[in-house]
Formats: C-alpha cells, sequence, structure tokens
C-alpha cells in the first residue's frame, strides 16, 4: 500500500445516449479526488456520486463482479476496449495508471451487432443467440457415465481450459475493424473440438454457430489480431484459425 | 427484543428410516407427472447461477415449459461465475479413505450441527452424480497425466475431494450449465429473460403463481403467470456493503416473497471468508477474495510483536507467530473458515496486524516457493498471484501477501423443507438462497456442489411431486393478486423517487454495512446486537425520508434499482440482528463473546439451541415471530468441533 495517499483529478469524456433511438454524443466531466488504488469502474462510481449530489443523472455503465470473470463490464477508454493495460478487464484496471490531470475517453464497445442500450451499456444477446445455435454438448442431466471412464490427457484439458476460458465481454468484437465475431465463436468451438465430448456434434455446431454469427451481423474475419490483443482472458487467434478449419470441414461433410 | 416463539409448526417432511435410503425411498414415494401432461405446466425459475440455471435446464428436458429470468444482460454472468477453488464429490478417486458418509460427516461437523442430516446426506448421495455431468457437458476440468480427473484438498478436509478447473472452476461449472440452458431455449422449452428483477411475489390462493418483474432497459413492470415459481437468487452478503459478492448480487427477490410469508431462516448465519484482499480505502466498492487453497501451500503469520512496522521480510523467523498452527497442530492453515477468520481478527484485534491501516495478517509462500520450486507455485497459484498483484501492485513471489476476512457467503436464507419447497406452497427455493445444508459455516468447494445439486438432481423429483397435485395451466395474469402486487411494487418505487432527499443510496448502504459488519460480523455480543437493530430502524427511518434517488420509474435507471435494494438491506439487516441477539450461543460463524472458552473458542448450547430460526413476517418488521425447527442427530454423533 502507497503511504500517504495523493489523490488525482482526470477530465472525462463520456458517451451519453439516453436510449438506443437517440443520438449520443461525449459530454465532458471533471472528478476529483481520485484515490490512484481505486479501480477504474469505481472512478466511475465516484463521478456518478458526484454527479447525483448536483442533481445530475448518473453515467450508466455494466459491471458486476468486478474481479474479472462475470463478462460485464467493459468500455473503450481512449478507444481501446478495456483500456490501455493488457490482458485486463475494464473492473481490473486501476486508476494509477493514469496521471494525474489527464483527459481520458470513454465510450461503449460499438459495433453493429452490440447496438446501445444506455450510454456505455451495449447489447450483447447476439453472443447467447450464437450459443443457443451449438456451445454446447447435447446431454440431458441425469445421463452421464461415470466422470473417468472418458480418459482426457492433462494437455488437451489444460488445451480446452485455454479456450473454455472466455468471459463473453465483447472485448474482441469493439476491437476488431470488421466487428467480427470470430474469436468468441471460435473460442467455443475449439474448446468443443478439442474434448471428445464434445466430437458427435462437431459438424452441426459448427454450421449452425457460423449461420447464426452471420445473421447476428458481425463482420467476417480478416487477420487484424486486434481481437487477442483486447481479449482480458488472452484468448489466442488461433481458435480463428480453428473455427476456420471446423467449418470448412463441415461444410464439406453436410 | 423479546419475541414470540412457536415450536412444532415447522417439518423438514423427510420420510423415516434409514439415512442412507431416505432419499430413494422418497424419490420412489413422490408423486410422478404423466410425461405426455409436463408440457402443460409452466415453471418460473429467478435466476441463472449454477442453482437457477441448472433447474431450469432440466426441468426444460422432463418437459416442462420454462420462464427464467435474471438480472444480467445473458445468464452466463450470475455471480456463481466468480467461484474459483473448486467443488467437492465424494468420488474418492485418490483412494485416500472418503466416501459419501465421510462428505456428509464433514458437512454436518463443519456446519457446528445446525444443519439439518437428511439434507446433507442428499447432498453428499448427489455430489457424485453432479461431477458425471460436468464432464459430459465438456467441462475442462484438470487431469492427472494418465487422463484421469485431479483432486486437492480444500478447507477444512482432511482427504482429496475437490475437483477444479484452474482457478476458474465456478466460471466453467456455470458454462456447462448455462450450455445446457441455451440448448433448451434453441429448443423452445425456455423462455429467457433477461435484464429482469423480480419485485414481488404473486400468491393466488395461497400458491405462489407467479412474479412482478422491472424490465430493467426499460422501466416498465411486467407480470410472470406459472404453475409453480422456483428461487435461485443467491444469497445477501451484499447486505455489508463491503463482500465479495457481484455488486449486483441483491436480497430483494428473496426478501419479498419472505414478505409473502416465506419464512426466512438463520439469518445471522454469514460466512467470513478469511482470504481476502484488505480494505485499501473509501472508494472501493467490493472485496476481492483469493481462493481458500492458498491455504494449502501458504502459511498464514503476524509479527510476535504488537504494532511491528517492520517490512515482512525483516522480521526474523522466530519473531513471527504462525498464529492457526501453533493454536491449531493437526489442521494447521487448513482449519475451516470461521475458525481462520476469527483467528485473524482476534491477531488484528490484539493489535499484531499488518499493513497500513492493521486489518491484515500475512499469507506467505517464501517456504512453499523454496519447497516446491517458483514454477510449481506458478503453475498451481498463477491466476491468483496475478490478481493479486493487479489490485495491490505488489509481487506475492516477492513479498507475503496481505490478506483479512470478508463477508462472502450466507448460509442463512428462506426456509425450505425436504423437497425444497418453503412455508409458501408452489415456492421452491433452490441454491444460496435457501438456508438448508451448511448450518452455521460453510465448507470450502460445497456451494457449487449444492447449488448444483438441487438444480439436476433434486428439484427436477420434488418439483414433479408439487405440480402433480396442481391443476396445470395457471396463465391468468388478471387476477386481482397480480393487481394488487403490482400496485405494492409501484408504491416502493414511487416512494423512493419522491424523497428526493440529500443523501445517495451508497451512503446509507455504506452506513448499514458498517453496522452490520462492527455488531453482526465476526464476533457479536447482546448489547451490542441490540442497540444495532435500533440504529438499523433509525437510519430506515431515515432512508426513506432522506435519500435521493435521480431519474425516473420509466427508464433503464440503475440508481433507482440500487436504491430499492438497499431499502430491503436495510429490512434484513434488523433481523439479522434480531436472529443473532436471539441465539445464546456460539456456533460456526455466529461467534457470541458472552459464550465463549477462554481460547476463543466457541461454545454451542445443544440443549437450546439445536434448531434452524425461522422467522416469520407478522406486518411489523420489528416484531417478526420465531418458529423453532428442531434438529435430530441420529447419525452424527454431536461434539465439540476440535480441529487441534
Amino acid at each position: 500500500m502507497t503511504d500517504a495517499k495523493k489523490t488525482r483529478s482526470y477530465k472525462l469524456r463520456i458517451w451519453r445516449q439516453p436510449d438506443a433511438a437517440s443520438t449520443g454524443r461525449l459530454v465532458d466531466y471533471e472528478v476529483a479526488d481520485v484515490d490512484p488504488d481505486s479501480s477504474f469502474l469505481e472512478m466511475l462510481d465516484h463521478l456518478n456520486e458526484t454527479l447525483v449530489k448536483k442533481g445530475e443523472e448518473p453515467v450508466a455503465f455494466e459491471s458486476d463482479c468486478r474481479e474479472g470473470i462475470c463478462g460485464a463490464c467493459g468500455v473503450c477508454i481512449d478507444g481501446r476496449p478495456h483500456g490501455p493495460v493488457t490482458h485486463l478487464t475494464t473492473c481490473g484496471l486501476r486508476m494509477r495508471e493514469f496521471g494525474d490531470g489527464v483527459t481520458i475517453t470513454v465510450e461503449p464497445f460499438r459495433a453493429n451487432a452490440f447496438p446501445v442500450v444506455k450510454d456505455l451499456i451495449v447489447d450483447r444477446s447476439s453472443f447467447d443467440r450464437v450459443i443457443e445455435r451449438g456451445g454446447y454438448v447435447s446431454v440431458n442431466a441425469g445421463s452421464a457415465p461415470d466422470a473417468n471412464a472418458l480418459p482426457i490427457s492433462t494437455d488437451m484439458a489444460e488445451d480446452a481450459m485455454d479456450s473454455a476460458a472466455c468471459i463473453g465481454c465483447g472485448a474482441c468484437v469493439a476491437s476488431c475493424p470488421n466487428a467480427s465475431a470470430s474469436l468468441f465463436v471460435g473460442a467455443k468451438i475449439r474448446q468443443m473440438k478439442i474434448l471428445p465430448q464434445g466430437d458427435v456434434e462437431r459438424t452441426r455446431r459448427a454450421l449452425a454457430m457460423v449461420e447464426q454469427m452471420d445473421a447476428e451481423g458481425f463482420g467476417d474475419c480478416s487477420n487484424h489480431g486486434e481481437c487477442e490483443a483486447a481479449c482480458p482472458k488472452a484468448i489466442s487467434i488461433e481458435n480463428i484459425a480453428t473455427l476456420r478449419r471446423e467449418y470448412l470441414r463441415a461444410a464439406f461433410r453436410s | 427484543m423479546d419475541v414470540e416463539i412457536v415450536d412444532g409448526s415447522l417439518s423438514s417432511g423427510s420420510p423415516d428410516g434409514d439415512i442412507q435410503t431416505k432419499w430413494d425411498r422418497h424419490r420412489f414415494e413422490m408423486k410422478l407427472v404423466n410425461p405426455a401432461n409436463k408440457r402443460k405446466y409452466t415453471v418460473i425459475v429467478v435466476g441463472t447461477g449454477l442453482a437457477g440455471g441448472a433447474a431450469a435446464a432440466t426441468l426444460a428436458e422432463l418437459g416442462y415449459n420454462v420462464l427464467n429470468f435474471c438480472i444480467q444482460d445473458t445468464p452466463r454472468r450470475a455471480h456463481s461465475v466468480a467461484a474459483q477453488g473448486g467443488i467437492n464429490a465424494a468420488k474418492n478417486y485418490p483412494n485416500d479413505g472418503d466416501s459419501v458418509w465421510r462428505l456428509f460427516y464433514d458437512t454436518v461437523k463443519g456446519g457446528d450441527f445446525r444443519a439439518r442430516e437428511d439434507n446433507v446426506y442428499r447432498l453428499a448421495q448427489c455430489s457424485v452424480n453432479i461431477i458425471d455431468q460436468c464432464v459430459a457437458q465438456g467441462v475442462p476440468f484438470a487431469r492427472e497425466y494418465g487422463g484421469q480427473l485431479a483432486n486437492r484438498s480444500f478447507g477444512g478436509a482432511q482427504v482429496s475431494r475437490t475437483f477444479y478447473a484452474r482457478g476458474q472452476t465456478g466460471q466453467q461449472l456455470l458454462l456447462g450449465a448455462y450450455g445446457s440452458l441455451m440448448r433448451q431455449v434453441d429448443a423452445g422449452r425456455v423462455k429467457m429473460f433477461t435484464r429482469r428483477e423480480m419485485l414481488d411475489l404473486v400468491v393466488v390462493d395461497g400458491h405462489a403463481k407467479g412474479i412482478i418483474c422491472r424490465n430493467l432497459a426499460t422501466g416498465k413492470l411486467e407480470r410472470y403467470a406459472a404453475d409453480a415459481v422456483c428461487l435461485a437468487t443467491g444469497g445477501y452478503s451484499t447486505a455489508y456493503f463491503l463482500s465479495t459478492n457481484a455488486v449486483n448480487s441483491n436480497a430483494t427477490a428473496a426478501w419479498r416473497c419472505h414478505k409473502r410469508g416465506a419464512y426466512f431462516a438463520n439469518p445471522c448465519f454469514m460466512q467470513i471468508h478469511p482470504t481476502c484482499i484488505p480494505l485499501s480505502g473509501p472508494s472501493q466498492s467490493k472485496l476481492t477474495l483469493m481462493s481458500e487453497s492458498l491455504r494449502n501451500d501458504g502459511r498464514i503469520w503476524v509479527p510476535k510483536k504488537q504494532g511491528d512496522t517492520r517490512p515482512p521480510s525483516q522480521i526474523p523467523e522466530d519473531e513471527r507467530d504462525y498464529f492457526l498452527e501453533r493454536r491449531y497442530p493437526s489442521f494447521g492453515n487448513l482449519v475451516p473458515r470461521d475458525v481462520a477468520s476469527r483467528a485473524a481478527k482476534l491477531a488484528c484485534d490484539e493489535g499484531y496486524g499488518v499493513g497500513a491501516t492493521g486489518l491484515a495478517v500475512y499469507l506467505d509462500f517464501s517456504e512453499a516457493i523454496e519447497r516446491l520450486g517458483r514454477d510449481n507455485v506458478k503453475q498451481k497459484y498463477g491466476n491468483l498471484f496475478d490478481m493479486y498483484e493487479e489490485i495491490t501492485a505488489e509481487s506475492p513471489y516477492e513479498t507475503p501477501m496481505r490478506i483479512y476476512p470478508a463477508p462472502h457467503y450466507t448460509m442463512g436464507g428462506l426456509w425450505v423443507d425436504y423437497n425444497l419447497q418453503s412455508t409458501i406452497p408452489g415456492l421452491h427455493v433452490l441454491g444460496e438462497a435457501n438456508f438448508s445444508d451448511h448450518g452455521a459455516n460453510r465448507l470450502g468447494a460445497s456451494a457449487l456442489m449444492q447449488g448444483l445439486a438441487d438444480g439436476y438432481f433434486v428439484i427436477p423429483y420434488t418439483l414433479g411431486n408439487y405440480l402433480a397435485d396442481t391443476k396445470p395451466g395457471f396463465d391468468d395474469t388478471n387476477d386481482p393478486a397480480f393487481d394488487e402486487a403490482e400496485t405494492n411494487v409501484r408504491g416502493t418505487i414511487d416512494r423512493l423517487l419522491a424523497a428526493r432527499g440529500k443523501k445517495t443510496p451508497r451512503e446509507f448502504h455504506w452506513e448499514l454495512g458498517r453496522l452490520l459488519w462492527d455488531q453482526c460480523g465476526m464476533s457479536r455480543e447482546q448489547e451490542g446486537l441490540r442497540q444495532t437493530a435500533e440504529k438499523i430502524r433509525e437510519l430506515r427511518d431515515e432512508f426513506w425520508q432522506n435519500v435521493h434517488v435521480a431519474g425516473s420509474g420509466e427508464e433503464l435507471n440503475q440508481h433507482l434499482e440500487y436504491a430499492g435494494r438497499v431499502a430491503d438491506y436495510f429490512e434484513l439487516g434488523e433481523l439479522i440482528a434480531v436472529d443473532a441477539y436471539n441465539r445464546n450461543e456460539s456456533c460456526g460463524c455466529h461467534l457470541r463473546l458472552d459464550h465463549q472458552t477462554e481460547e476463543g473458542e466457541a461454545v454451542r448450547d445443544d440443549e437450546n439451541y439445536s434448531h434452524v430460526a425461522a422467522w416469520e413476517y407478522t406486518g411489523d418488521l420489528s416484531k417478526p415471530r420465531l418458529h423453532r425447527e428442531k434438529l435430530e442427530f441420529n447419525n452424527v454423533h454431536l461434539a465439540v468441533r476440535n480441529y487441534k
């Protein structure tokens, strides 16, 4: 812990938009007395308290667990999804990363498939609809064999876990010039492709999820690699290669 | 604070006879719903965590129509996602002496003999199936080199029965349940309603038949009718302001059910988790938990000298007090959570605490790094060390972590019988939202187990037993009970918006949290509890006069959502204090300073307090009625917990 903490002040430019139908704009705010050890979201909490006290409307933003695992939070900070520190969610970002007095621009994750709900909150239900089409193993409760009946090597389990670590925040989409969801979809496809449990539905899954991804208005991948850099869980772009191979394979087999 | 006491009014309804065959017999004796009739029934499930998500998916698999609600933008974010350490199951894969009976025994003992034996035994039985189910779903559990599932030992257990997926077990189990749920959404058997907050329960002719929700995106109030309601809305640690729970976790749905007639059991049983990152400043919005698995290799200590401000590296070995190892030589750093938390508090209260606030103890890995090597430690705990460093800017590889206990999990919750039904017929309560399985203290890696047991393997049977006696197809949202409930909800919202006072809901919440933490936290004392109940009442009155809520009700308004939750914490907070005041013993998390040994160990009073305290709302918040359900121990011998 730092001794005799000195608080900081910031100039903020924050996207305000009352609802999906209205036009939004950047509004300037100043926030003072910020504890440098507080998180970016706690800085916004602090701003909101001062706004409410002044009779103004607080800034709407999404967050929940505030420990980097639920995937609810996520804003663009100076143009970067989740801000300047790599492999970190917005809730994990600390204000000590920002020098005293600097201007910080805060915007929602932008993509056609993520319409703005209010201010910094976007609608990411398109992700759910992609998963609905096949991002699972179809097994009813009660019908499973003994868990150790199917040995899985540590390498395989670790590899699957690397993909399964996705928190569904949408930073990959927001960072992509094409607003592609390929990293998100690829991570789920790859987890299920590696694990033997996913094998039975492999073909159907790849076709259905890709079809839904397209229908939601996500763009295609053109190998910019921004998604991997923006991903708070460091999900590798290799997952997109897997997605493509799985889709091609499925297309030839169907 | 004298309350009316009723005995003999509550029965768990579990069958008599041998505990090992009880659940089997009960499943046979319960009524079934004909497969062709299941589609005629609609069930509301509130919550999409491990309990709610598993229940919604499984009930849909059986053929029921399910309406599933969550406050988040997607069901995959429920707070189960944040559980790190693992999930227990009596698989005995390591061949180290585990069994269903041992898991049952450990859980009853760990809960300091304040849980219902029958429920706990069933939980231990179901644990085995849960792992099978999750593996079949593709949950990437950690594996041994032979391809078998890996296990580790976890707080308070002397066998290795904890299954895990790195430090993200909750996330992976939740994504498994979420996948099953999404499959049912795709099949049209679950209708998913996200960004909906349940604000009232609708009771028609004494039976739970619907809910009133606020659509959080539009502000509109909505009515949903069904043949039964399952509530899986989690715990209420957030009443304490600072907790390890998500900032949107709240008590509102459960509390509103309580005010409709569901008894609230053991509200003062609140788990304070020993290994959290200490508070750093007043702007902090939550506390972050570090998995208890850290205690497997980390050693907890404080300086032997009070007020020692030297950096830890300059405090020689013989000037350190490894107080858990000293006080509990056989369990050492692996004592249960309540014992570890209390010992840390005691050390800090006596002036041995470290860090800028003096409210922290060290969790030191230097010995583990020497013994196992840095790479091995990194493999086991790397993500936790990274998380700690992100928050504190200190590396646990170089300097000991500082930790302090924080509110984490609530063993208390809505009272349920063996079928998970509350005192309102048709309202079933699952997961952390109910009170049933953990007694006065929950063991590590048992919350995930209970949520999934309730959702996958208990409610699918017991709900059928209720529905079999219910005429299907209730869909009348114009019933006067819906009008009354909606008017009630609207009244509360209007009252919050009309106050236009000077203090924000957050300021009130902070004050309430301090009161609860100071007096209903790790140690409690009778007079302090009486005063706290009083102060909470006063602060609640001030809240309704002087709260300021921004915006309107007819829009997305997070400030209003929060204010409504704080209003409910004030009511629940008083009941927590009243419950703690009336339990004149120490047990598990509930340490009453007037009931302890000279060494500071809890002293139970089995003769007078071996019961569940279930509180009935009488219409007057300050005059709740206490129903006592006697706990019978026929299989586990009541004993003083001894971890020495």
